[in-house]
């Protein structure tokens, strides 16, 4: 049996009426047409699924929609004020920290989670944070290199 | 100013002549043209044979190399190719040797990659071609442009070719002061008198003069990577578009006796079909096809192929299955003779590609002809296996390849663009076909498994005298030894694999390397030799010996290999392949059964370094993707079941297996430039096993290389 969800996506409220057990990623992409959030597993295991609920990082994935009734979801296409990126994608920017790009919505959304938590995080934090996402492309460094720089406040550069 | 317009011959008299081919599979050139919008065409193909009758074929002239250069009344300048882009680079380094021949900024440059109906066929994006293939085929079409360009203004300012000066996309009469800008030049001029092809001898800049080339550049299109704008082939979205999925059957080799696709009815809106062999579904939602899928799937019979081979006895089937047999060392007498004698077999298991986007397809039909957006690193073939599919000729097939979430050699064949191409037809709808993982692990090609054997001798003095090796199954690329060795012989067998196997980074490359480099480490043992020191004494190539001081020198080797700990060890290995070299030395610390890569440190060369920022990602990246099948990966299987169809149980690199990394380019600015997103994978696996031998004495001869007994090591 369908349901109504009532959430809030990327500040805009939202309404879908769907199997409650739909995955929020599916929700995401096929309804609001926001594809930033990609599929890489559906087994909780990658994080290309990550979004924000309520400002933690979730695997959208394993998140049936009904979950998210009333929260606010933010996805990758929801950071940027206008034209102003988001300082996590500054930096994932200025460290050339994507090679193909399909982790890349993830692990910004996980990195934007962990500095909400814990702003100044050592390596062993930011490594704890990410080990559950995968980067096929292998660009694990320069993805550390970007959370660092996104760590540091501006100036300290 | 990015060129020195006083060197080049400007074009001429070939402005009538037509490409030997119609670019884009058909589409006429006068429709080309009018798609861009008027402006300069440039044509990159050879002349047809009969136009030129005397030019000696050089460098592979099938007619197949070609690129576009257009330079629109508005200035934009935009290149063709057919080449992908999977994160590896292309597109930005095809925009610096067209921006590098037009004095224009990288940025300037757009492309359009891999549109069957808009870019040339340049052939399948594999095998590290596109640096040396396409980059010099783009730089003369550019370089042919601004021959042209300079024409042009020549005629504006009426003065010689030779005056003209181009900076920033603009050209100059120095003399006067007077300015144009391309896209005024070409304003005036467009279409058919400026459609020439490009001159056998068009001069691209040299590597001295580059000012965009070799210097760091930033990955073209990258902002909308962070902002998630960017549409892979999985995010392409049509109007009124299905979710589709395919029915897989339980084992490799089953065959589906029957079903019920009535059954599909159980999810809402949902549509079956079964068209040979292939059955699926396709939904308004991927879970009310999931659904429907997992309907009918429950209600079909299947016949099970007899006697599939488990991974467990792979090694035995595949030698078991060697074409003509394995063959004998030709050198029995001499290795008799030999001082010291090695006999060993190595072992590479199968892996997956498991790239970040699994295989998706989006396919429509418009009056007949049918569309189709996949990830794949050959789109041409694509839209080959597509054409016959349905019986389609090439004007009735258009295949885009949106730039994908990787492929390492894994997407050759896009597997869902045939799935999705035949939903649509039945739908009479757009339809989306995207793999699970379980799919990709399954489904998917896997890198070739190796059996090799290497029997190798030693005189009194330490020195090789016989070499003789086999692989097995995996193939020919990087068999032949680097080392001087009198009598030698390494040789491919092709074998009967059970699973699915195709491309990967570097494909064979890497086997062959384990097993050369973990053999001349056994060798070096036995000569009592300094495993460096042996390399070197067997090495002629001036450019691998560089990259084996180089590396050497940066991670104290000399001193690092002095100490001995049962807990800490450290291995060396190098190799060459499609054109660059490379050299790696590894510490590894060992636990128990423990096995922890701690330093990686390697020096690489590929001539000429075109973007140093992309290439040592590609190396980075190179480096962590072949920590996996050295450490860990292997695809699990019995009687034709894949048992670790997850990420979960096929554990590929993670940031905790992160180990310092350590990377030294050196640029060969004489050197033609070669691809190098595959060969800095050579060396790790080798240099791993060699480092665990290094800490314990004991010499693990299988990839993944484990401590622990078969099966404990996860
Ligand atoms: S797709 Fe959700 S964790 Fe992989
Ligand atoms: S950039 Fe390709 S998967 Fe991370």
């Amino acid at each position: 049996m369908d349901a109504t969800i009532l959430l809030t996506v990327n500040g805009k409220q939202r309404k879908v009426t769907t199997d409650p057990q739909r995955p929020l990623l599916d929700v995401l992409r096929e309804e609001f047409q926001l594809t930033g959030a990609k599929f890489g597993c559906g087994e909780g295991r990658c994080g290309a699924c990550t979004v924000l609920v309520n400002g933690q990082a979730v695997h959208s994935c394993l998140t049936p929609i009904a979950n998210v009734q009333g929260k606010s979801v933010v996805t990758i296409e929801g950071l940027a004020t206008g034209e102003k990126l988001h300082p996590v994608q500054e930096a994932f920017l200025a460290e050339e920290a994507s090679q193909c790009g399909y982790c890349t919505p993830g692990m910004v959304l996980a990195t934007v989670g962990l500095l909400a938590r814990t702003p100044q995080p050592t390596d062993e934090q930011i490594v704890a944070a990410l080990d559950g996402h995968l980067c096929r492309c292998c660009g694990y460094t320069n993805i550390l290199k970007a959370v660092r720089r996104a760590a540091q406040p501006a100036g300290r550069g | 100013m990015t060129t020195d317009s006083t060197a080049h011959t400007p074009t001429d008299g070939q402005a009538g002549d037509e490409p030997a081919a119609e670019p884009g599979g058909g589409m006429t050139r006068r429709a080309f043209v009018q798609w861009l919008g008027a402006g300069l065409l440039v044509t990159v193909a050879p002349l047809p044979a009969a136009a030129q009758p005397r030019r000696p074929r050089g460098g592979g002239g099938t007619g197949k190399i070609a690129a576009r250069v257009h330079i629109g009344k508005d200035g934009t300048i935009t290149v063709m190719t057919g080449k992908v882009e999977a994160g590896q680079g292309a597109r930005t380094e095809l925009a610096q040797a067209a921006a590098e021949e037009l004095g224009v900024p990288a940025d300037r440059v757009q492309l359009i990659m891999a549109d069957t109906d808009r870019a040339p066929d340049d052939g399948v994006t594999a095998g590290s071609r596109s640096t040396p293939s396409t980059v010099p085929a783009v730089r003369q079409g550019a370089a042919a442009a601004r021959d042209v360009l300079i024409q042009l203004a020549a005629a504006r300012f009426a003065i010689d070719a030779r005056g003209v000066r181009l900076a920033d996309g603009k050209a100059i009469d120095p003399a006067s002061g007077r300015q144009a800008d391309y896209g005024e030049l070409v304003g005036e001029n467009s279409d058919v008198p400026f459609a020439a092809a490009v001159p056998p001898g068009v001069t691209v800049t040299a590597v001295k003069e580059w000012k965009v080339m070799g210097r760091p550049t930033p990955r073209a299109g990258r902002r909308d990577l962070v902002t998630g704008a960017h549409r892979y082939p999985s995010d392409i979205q049509r109007p009124g578009m299905l979710y589709g999925k395919a029915l897989r059957p339980p084992a490799y080799g089953a065959r589906l006796k029957s079903i019920d696709m009535e059954a599909a009815k159980a999810a809402k809106d949902a549509l079956a079909v079964r068209d040979g062999a292939f059955v699926g579904v396709a939904a308004p939602t991927l879970r009310a096809a999931e659904q429907a899928l997992d309907a009918i799937s429950r209600t079909a019979a299947w016949e099970e192929a007899p006697a599939l081979p488990s991974s467990a006895e792979l090694y035995d089937h595949l030698r078991r299955h060697a074409r003509g047999g394995v063959p004998a060392n030709p050198f029995a007498d001499e290795l008799a003779k030999a001082d010291k004698k090695l006999t060993a077999t190595y072992h590479v298991a199968y892996v997956q590609h498991a790239p970040m986007e699994p295989r998706a397809a989006v396919a429509e039909w418009n009056d007949g002809k049918l569309t189709v957006w996949t990830g794949t690193q050959n789109p041409f073939g694509a839209r080959g296996e597509l054409m016959s599919a349905f019986g389609l000729g090439a004007d009735k097939v258009r295949v885009i390849v949106p730039d994908f979430g990787g492929g390492f050699g894994g997407k050759h064949q896009p597997d869902a663009h045939i799935e999705a191409a035949r939903l649509a037809k039945a739908a009479g709808r757009p339809v989306l076909v995207r793999w699970t993982r379980a799919e990709e692990f399954t489904w998917a090609y896997y890198r070739p498994a190796a059996v090799i054997d290497v029997q190798a001798g030693l005189d009194a003095q330490g020195t090789l005298t016989s070499w003789h090796f086999v692989n097995v199954n995996s193939g020919g690329a990087a068999v032949e030894s680097p080392y001087r060795i009198a009598k030698s012989r390494s040789q491919y067998v092709p074998s009967a694999s059970p699973m699915r196997q195709g491309s990967y980074r570097c494909l064979a490359a890497t086997a062959n390397n384990f097993a050369r480099e973990s053999a001349m480490d056994e060798l070096a043992v036995a000569a009592g030799a300094d495993p460096l020191d042996f390399r070197r004494a067997h090495l002629d190539n001036p450019r691998l010996k560089a990259v084996l001081k180089t590396v050497a020198e940066k991670f104290n080797w000399a001193a690092r290999s002095g100490k001995k700990d049962p807990r800490l060890g450290v291995g060396l290995a190098c190799g060459t392949e499609k054109g660059s070299v490379v050299a790696a030395c590894a510490e590894v610390a060992i636990e128990g059964d423990r096995l922890t890569v701690r330093h990686v440190c390697e020096a690489f060369e590929c001539g000429a370094i075109v973007n140093p920022t992309n290439l040592l990602s590609q190396v980075a990246g190179c480096i962590l993707m072949g920590l996996g099948p050295a450490l860990r990966e292997e695809m699990q299987f019995e009687k034709g079941r894949v048992l670790n169809a997850t990420f979960w149980k096929y554990g590929v690199p993670r940031f905790t297996d992160v180990p310092e990394l350590d990377i030294h380019l050196l640029n060969q600015p004489d050197q033609t430039p070669v691809g190098a997103g595959e060969t800095p994978i050579i060396a790790i696996a080798p240099a791993i096993a060699n480092a665990v031998f290094h800490a314990t004495g004991r010499r693990i001869r299988t990839m993944p290389i484990r401590l622990a007994a078969e099966g404990k090591g996860y």
